[in-house]
């Protein structure tokens, strides 16, 4: 009984995910699109897109390899399973011991990997550009996220997600400084992965602003829509990530009453909601920064968390 | 001892330390003067909050202090001046943003083995909010080492005043008038800076300090 | 019985070597010594793996060979145990794989007979248990690859490497006579028994200096690296993957041999100096394997990037052993041992891929070549593998093992000492940064050289190789896979010689359900490669049947889109040194004196623009150019004693003799 109710726990976040990724993209454009004095497009509008780009035939490029055809699947599946374990609004799931936050922030460096090899492959110039230039970011996210997950451990006696939870919940934590330092860090780096303004506009196609999309610039079809899904599925494990460690209210403990799940589920949407309410607001009130200002960006974030990290070897207080 | 209180002291003084660094990587100078005021009123924050747990009631006097000087009246003050002498416009950086933070990444953890090694005995909030102030005052004098701005080294000469005040009051009290008098001549040197500014700026029309060096012979 | 017979079988492939000299002009000379190699190297193979897997209690012997008064000293115990199944692992791979690729070789017997001689130094080396034995095998090996770098002789860089080469592997034996020479001590017992039971610890600091400034050079540890990528691109491909996949092993046991065993226990400090210089090592490797062109060149420098990962885990394990933290030391050493043995797999899958792509098209240079996948698909998926494998993305063993150095540097904060305090995080720091971009760099690896289009002739008409190159490469790729997946099973096999070097082992983990490790305690943090494997299978293979069944799953082939301007030249495509111009502007200022420069014809002019970039090696020009420039000048100066006088020659030999006696007279 235990085993299925974990399991049914386990699937419903899986499907929840799958789900509310496109309604955040939307709910983000919509807000930004008000923000600007439109009236922007309807919220299940990403759903629309999706569809209709899965039912169109999908166009490759002569030479494109058989890499090219299997990396939107790999991106998603890898995308997917990472967002599985984020706990949403239930912690302790069934497969959470199975991979902890290092494994998570690695798979979607996998994906990120396979992703510049397909921009890559067809062999233009876009293609290039914007796998080099996901390169020169990653090279810098990806440890600035190493030490976040570090004080994150090191506070919580753990790096499985859903202890970290778990001990945030408990407020055992209290207001410590290197969780400060690791909350802004974590803020500037989910900024940068997702290509969010200022790292990367993710509504441009001039070859000169454009980082994620230079590299899925020749999908289309089913791929692309693939690629998009696993674009949005990212933000909203970004958004899970920063909610179930710095704002777990909400959050259903293991082996809790079909209560606690809905109330976890409804207090999840609720963050959903301010989270994208704030992205958009913070999208549109900056603008977006040269390319070479980006390492500026994320070597802060990387010195931020490489403090947070100092502060918490050197005294257990801080 | 541990609570609330105490990571809300250390959050303000990580806060400060956190603006020191922020500032060592301004490369313009309004967008300099506008941190500095973010530093003054943080410093302010945190001498209220040491008012607070302390239960010293002068302490607030010295946080109005801070926040009315070195928030408000120096920065807008400062900001006309840069005006007036038409280099707000500047940007200037004399080692790369790289190998200045690290530099200050480095100072903090000095400052932290330093502060937490020697005062191993006393009170744990009061030498970890040492340990920040001495982070602070390093870090003001980096900043001060490596702008080539006269403006600029004013206010990293400010920062490590306000690493200062923050030591004074984390170490449990210090006598109020010894505040007003460290402000106010904080403040005379302000104004004598700000005329000599004026007059090195009204005979070179510079006052960039590499052209000072090339007048006085120093460099070619 | 297990000592004697790998004995026998090293000395079977020193035999082997002569029978290569004998075998010179045959036409199967090629086939019969690397058949032989194979079969003599899995023998040893399987006896180590036998002696490992069953915890056998160690066996010595003493072999009248060498001084009469002394013998040699061999030892088969569970640490000499694990590097013979490494070095024997790679050394059968390469074999397999000579088989097919040996048949390219323009000079054969300038190869063939160094080559099992080099088997035998390193399996010789791992077994000696006194110090003249040890460094006879040792001087066996540097000098046998040594001859097989200069192979190909004609060429003047492999002339040159083979200089630097020779000239750094005499000074690292220098080091290793007089690291020995202070271990042995007054006495002069260099059997390591002896040296075990003197286990002097204060004062035991030039050892450590020396032990790194010989095995490190040869492991390649900055500033003593620069041998590296000059020699292992210049021989063979296999004998390059021999050189870094296994030889820098042996440079790795030599120092845990020396540091953890022989030496009695560390100070603290060591750790945190083996740590620093492990993490810039890690950092400088990397960067510099993204700004070469040269593919053997940038897997050589990745080899430096991976040795200081794997010195970061042994300078933590000292530092853990001398904190008296034996768990923590068991983690971090077995960390470490971990990525040893992944990247002996992994960096041998790469050098055979490299060596497949020299083969086919003749190239090494990344700048010329381009759209392989097409012409070469097992290669490409081996190399694929490999390039996924060492950016320690899981599923894969790459990650496993970065994964358990990652967790031993969580365990820090327990050391107390202030200059671990603050060196730990800033190396861990370093080591993630080490991690992604290497990431970067197999990206640029594999897609310039094997995606996009074709840049030159030579790649448009590359075909796929032998079936014995391919057969290594895939059982390596295998290999990789199931040392992610299974990772319990390698960390419970090493658990022997962990437990022999720290005192401790970590927790048996073959036991844990559904194949997961925990390397401290579940509620700690836990990892399963398998079912993140099966995961990301069973999703994707989901994901493309129900898109297949309901969406669409129809293919139009067209034109490349390129926003709507496609050009047909491929040197419109991203080169090397264009993928990794970001990378080079953030990082290259400081760490290479980076400058570009462009030179543009007035208008009107019809030159051609010019984009010039300098990049300098601030370690040689510091270091070992300011160093030969002294002995250069020295060796003129010296040179005057050549043409002396016969009364002058008299008249130095009469104040050597004068000064000795005063020596005498003075000193008591």
């Amino acid at each position: 009984m235990v085993l299925i109710r974990d399991l049914a726990v386990q699937g419903v976040q899986m499907t929840l995910v799958l789900l509310l990724a496109p309604l955040l993209t939307g709910i983000v454009r919509k807000v930004k699109a008000r923000l600007l004095r439109r009236r922007g497009p309807p919220v299940i509008q990403p759903y629309r897109d999706l569809i209709r780009l899965m039912r169109k035939e999908a166009v490759l490029a002569v030479n494109a390899s058989w890499l090219f055809r299997a990396v939107p699947y790999l991106v998603f599946a890898a995308t997917w399973v990472a967002a599985a374990l984020v706990p949403t609004f239930a912690t302790g799931l069934l497969f959470s011991w199975s991979a902890d936050l290092i494994a998570i922030i690695a798979l979607l460096g996998s994906a990120r990997f396979f992703l510049a090899l397909a921009g890559m492959d067809v062999g233009t110039s876009f293609g290039g550009i914007g796998s080099s230039r996901e390169a020169m970011i990653a090279s810098l996210a990806e440890p600035a996220m190493i030490m976040i997950i570090f004080v994150l451990a090191l506070i919580a006696g753990s790096t499985q997600l859903s202890i970290i939870a778990e001990f945030m919940l408990s407020l055992a934590a209290g207001l410590r400084v290197s969780l400060g330092l690791a909350l802004i860090a974590l803020i500037l780096v989910a900024i940068a992965e997702n290509s969010r303004i200022p790292v990367d506009n993710p509504a441009t196609h001039l070859e000169l602003t454009m980082v994620h999309e230079a590299m899925v610039l020749e999908y289309s079809g089913r791929h692309l829509a693939l690629i998009e899904l696993a674009a949005s599925l990212k933000l909203l494990l970004y958004m899970s990530l920063i909610a179930c460690v710095f704002v777990p209210w909400g959050l259903a403990p293991m082996d809790s009453a079909w209560e606690a799940y809905a109330l976890g589920g409804i207090a999840y949407l609720g963050k959903l909601l301010c989270g994208g309410v704030a992205l958009a607001i913070f999208e549109t009130s900056i603008a977006k920064m040269r390319v070479f200002r980006v390492p500026a960006f994320l070597g802060a974030a990387l010195m931020l968390g490489l403090l947070g990290a100092l502060l918490r070897f050197v005294s257990g207080s801080f | 001892m541990h609570g609330l209180a105490f990571d809300i002291a250390h959050l303000l003084a990580g806060g400060l330390v956190l603006v020191s660094l922020m500032m060592l990587y301004q490369d313009r100078l309004p967008a300099l003067i506008n941190v500095f005021a973010l530093h003054a009123i943080l410093l302010a924050a945190s001498v209220t909050w040491q008012a607070n747990i302390q239960h010293e009631p002068y302490l607030y006097v010295t946080a109005v202090i801070a926040l009315g000087f070195k928030g408000f009246v120096i920065p807008i003050a400062l900001r006309r001046m840069i005006v007036r002498l038409g280099i707000h416009r500047e940007i200037e950086t004399v080692v790369g943003i790289g190998p200045t933070m690290l530099a200050g990444i480095a100072l903090v953890a000095l400052a932290m083995v330093v502060m937490l090694r020697v005062t191993a005995q006393a009170d744990p909030l009061a030498r970890e909010d040492l340990a920040f102030a001495l982070s602070v005052l390093l870090l003001g004098l980096l900043m001060m080492v490596t702008r080539r701005n006269a403006v600029g080294q004013v206010l990293g000469f400010m920062s490590l005043e306000n690493g200062l005040i923050l030591a004074a009051t984390g170490a449990k009290g210090m006598p109020l008038v010894v505040e007003i008098s460290v402000a106010f001549s904080v403040l005379i040197a302000f104004i004598v800076i700000g005329i000599f500014l004026f007059r090195i700026r009204e005979r070179f029309d510079t006052v960039d300090i590499q052209a000072l060096d090339r007048f006085r012979g120093e460099r070619p | 019985m297990a000592l004697g017979f790998s004995l026998w079988c090293a000395a079977a492939l020193l035999a082997l070597g002569v029978v290569a000299v004998l075998l010179a002009r045959n036409r199967f000379a090629t086939t019969i010594i690397y058949s032989a190699s194979l079969l003599l190297t899995l023998a040893l193979l399987g006896n180590a793996l036998i002696h490992l897997i069953t915890n056998a209690a160690p066996e010595t012997t003493i072999l009248p060979l060498g001084l009469p008064w002394v013998g040699a000293h061999f030892r088969l115990d569970a640490l000499a145990a694990a590097f013979l199944i490494l070095v024997n692992l790679g050394a059968a791979g390469a074999s397999f794989y000579g088989l097919g690729y040996g048949r390219h070789e323009i000079s054969p017997s300038r190869v063939l007979p160094f080559y099992p001689v080099f088997l035998a130094g390193m399996n010789l080396v791992v077994q000696a248990d006194d110090a003249f034995s040890f460094l006879l095998s040792w001087e066996f090996m540097s000098l046998s690859s040594w001859a097989l770098v200069m192979a190909h002789h004609r060429v003047p860089e492999n002339r040159h490497a083979g200089y630097v080469y020779i000239l750094m592997a005499s000074f690292g034996t220098l080091a290793l006579i007089l690291a020995f020479g202070l271990l042995a001590g007054p006495e002069g017992n260099y059997a390591f028994d002896a040296i075990r039971a003197r286990a002097q610890t204060q004062g035991a600091w030039p050892v450590l200096m020396l032990v790194l400034i010989g095995a490190g050079s040869k492991a390649g540890l900055v500033p003593l690296h620069v041998w590296l990528p000059l020699a292992h691109p210049a021989a063979p491909s296999h004998v390059s993957a021999l050189m870094s996949g296994v030889m820098t092993k042996v440079a790795v046991y030599a120092f845990v041999r020396i540091l953890f065993d022989l030496s009695g226990s560390p100070d603290w400090w060591w750790g945190l100096m083996v740590l620093s210089i492990g993490g810039g090592t890690a950092v400088m490797g990397v960067l510099h394997a993204l700004m070469e062109q040269d593919l053997k060149r940038v897997l050589a420098y990745s080899t430096i990037e991976n040795i200081g990962i794997v010195f970061v885990g042994l300078g933590l394990a000292m530092a853990f052993q001398a904190n008296a933290l034996p768990d923590a030391a068991a983690l971090a050493f077995t960390a470490a041992l971990f990525h040893a043995f992944n990247h002996t797999l992994f960096k041998s899958l790469l050098f055979f891929g490299a060596g497949a792509v020299l083969s086919a098209t003749g190239e090494r240079n990344m700048e010329h070549l381009g759209g392989l996948i097409h012409r070469m698909p097992v290669t490409t998926i081996a190399v694929l593998t490999g390039c996924v494998a060492i950016s320690a993305l899981p599923p894969l063993n790459g990650f496993a093992s970065e994964w358990l150095t990652f967790q031993a540097i969580l365990l820090s904060p327990e050391l107390p000492q202030w200059g671990l305090k603050i060196m730990v995080p800033a190396n861990g720091a370093l080591l993630a940064l080490a991690a992604a971009l290497a990431a970067a760099c197999f990206i640029r690896l594999f897609g310039v050289s094997f995606l996009g289009r074709p840049r030159k002739p030579v790649a448009e008409q590359a075909h796929e190789v032998d079936i014995w190159s391919r057969t290594a490469m895939a059982i390596f790729a295998a290999l990789c896979l199931l040392a992610g997946a299974l990772p319990g099973f390698v960390i419970d096999a090493l658990a022997p010689v962990v437990q022999a070097v720290t005192g401790s082992h970590m927790p048996a983990q073959t036991t844990i359900d559904w194949f997961s490790i925990v390397p401290i305690a579940a509620s700690r943090s836990s990892y399963n490669g398998l079912l993140v494997l099966l995961f990301i299978a069973l999703s994707a293979a989901l994901t493309a049947y129900l898109v297949h069944l309901f969406a669409s799953k129809s293919v139009r082939r067209a034109p490349p889109w390129d926003c709507g301007f496609p050009d047909p030249r491929p040197v419109t495509q991203y080169s090397a040194g264009s993928f990794s111009q970001p990378i080079r502007r953030v990082f290259g200022t400081l760490i290479f004196q980076e400058r570009e420069q462009v030179f543009m014809p007035p208008p009107g002019d019809m030159r051609p623009a010019r984009f010039h970039v300098e990049l300098r090696d601030l370690v040689w020009e510091f270091l070992y150019a300011p160093i030969s420039g002294a002995v250069s000048v020295t060796a003129d100066r010296l040179n005057v004693l050549q043409f002396l006088t016969i009364r002058r020659y008299l008249s130095l030999v009469f104040l050597a003799l004068v000064s000795l006696l005063l020596v005498l007279a003075i000193w008591s």
